[in-house]
């Protein structure tokens, strides 16, 4: 026996012989809504963010190593593909925070009602995709114009 | 669940007689409890980070070093480390729990506990070196 709830799934047949009784339809039946979306997002965010947090550490120990690792790591996170996978982080990071106040609110005993629920779905997008949005443009935008001015500041020293 | 024929031919007890009447299993609550605490915690040590970002975005090496050298920024980033990767294991042993089923589900969070253990260890030796380790 692998899962105890195998246990309620045991029938039998008329003629007596043992089956196994057939499972009520779960996902498949009903039509995608937002309220669905958020709530399976949540989860695919953490794992992103989670991700992302691995990558930050190391990020982190190229730090502790030395310059020349992070010189390396300055590469990565400097290259477009880089700064892709920043702003995809920083947008997951951004998504799951919302998703996990949205889960404080309804844990106070809050906005927990249908109609509530399809009302802030909507808000809960427009704070993801402004906050998100912002917070990652505006952080990898002012590490560029840094970088660059810092640049331009060793030139002109050497 | 898979979709096999019943199993329970090959134990003396019915399957139902060993399920029912176990009742709840007086435990359970610890992984909500942590997963919200751990939430609120990163909630403050998150926007201190994003702060410390802003200020150091695009800095050479000598300045962020300097920077995770001081006690204070070594300390917020190593409870920052420590707990998003309590966090992030607590819920990736959620996700397992529901969606990896059968002989696979012990490996799986194996494997979770020991990729979050160690990403999280290395971020904090990294934080440690940088805040002990400066030569001179």
């Amino acid at each position: 026996m692998q899962d105890v709830r195998e246990a309620l799934y045991v029938g039998s047949r008329s003629d007596g012989k043992l089956i196994r009784r057939p499972m009520s339809p779960h996902l498949q039946v009903y039509k995608m809504r937002l309220s669905m979306f958020l709530s399976i997002s949540n989860r695919i965010t953490g794992v992103v963010a989670t991700a992302g947090s691995a990558l930050g550490v190391v990020w982190l120990a190229a730090l502790a190593r030395g310059p020349k690792s992070f010189a390396k790591a300055r590469k990565v996170t400097g290259n477009p593909l880089g700064q892709l996978v920043l702003f995809g982080w920083i947008v997951s990071l951004v998504w799951h925070t919302v998703g996990g106040l949205r889960h404080f609110i309804w844990d106070a005993g809050h906005r927990y009602d249908k109609k509530e629920l399809n009302e802030d779905g909507p808000v809960a997008i427009g704070v993801i995709a402004g906050v998100g949005v912002t917070l990652a443009t505006a952080l990898l935008a002012t590490s560029c114009c840094r970088a660059r001015h810092r640049a331009k500041l060793l030139k002109k020293a050497s | 669940m898979n979709a096999t024929a019943p199993s329970h031919h090959t134990v003396m007890r019915s399957q139902l007689g060993r399920a029912r009447g176990l009742g709840s299993g007086h435990s359970g609550t610890e992984y909500w409890i942590v997963e919200r605490v751990s939430a609120a915690s990163l909630l403050p040590l998150s926007g201190w980070f994003v702060i410390q970002m802003f200020r150091l975005g695009g800095a050479d090496y000598e300045d962020v070093t300097k920077w995770g050298g001081k006690p204070v920024n070594a300390t917020l980033l190593a409870a920052l480390v420590a707990t998003s990767f309590y966090h992030a294991e607590a819920g990736l042993q959620v996700i397992v729990d529901d969606y990896v089923h059968g002989k696979a589900t012990a490996p799986a969070k194996l494997l979770v506990r020991f990729g979050c253990g160690i990403f999280g260890l290395l971020g904090l030796v990294s934080v440690l070196k940088l805040a002990l380790g400066r030569k001179g």
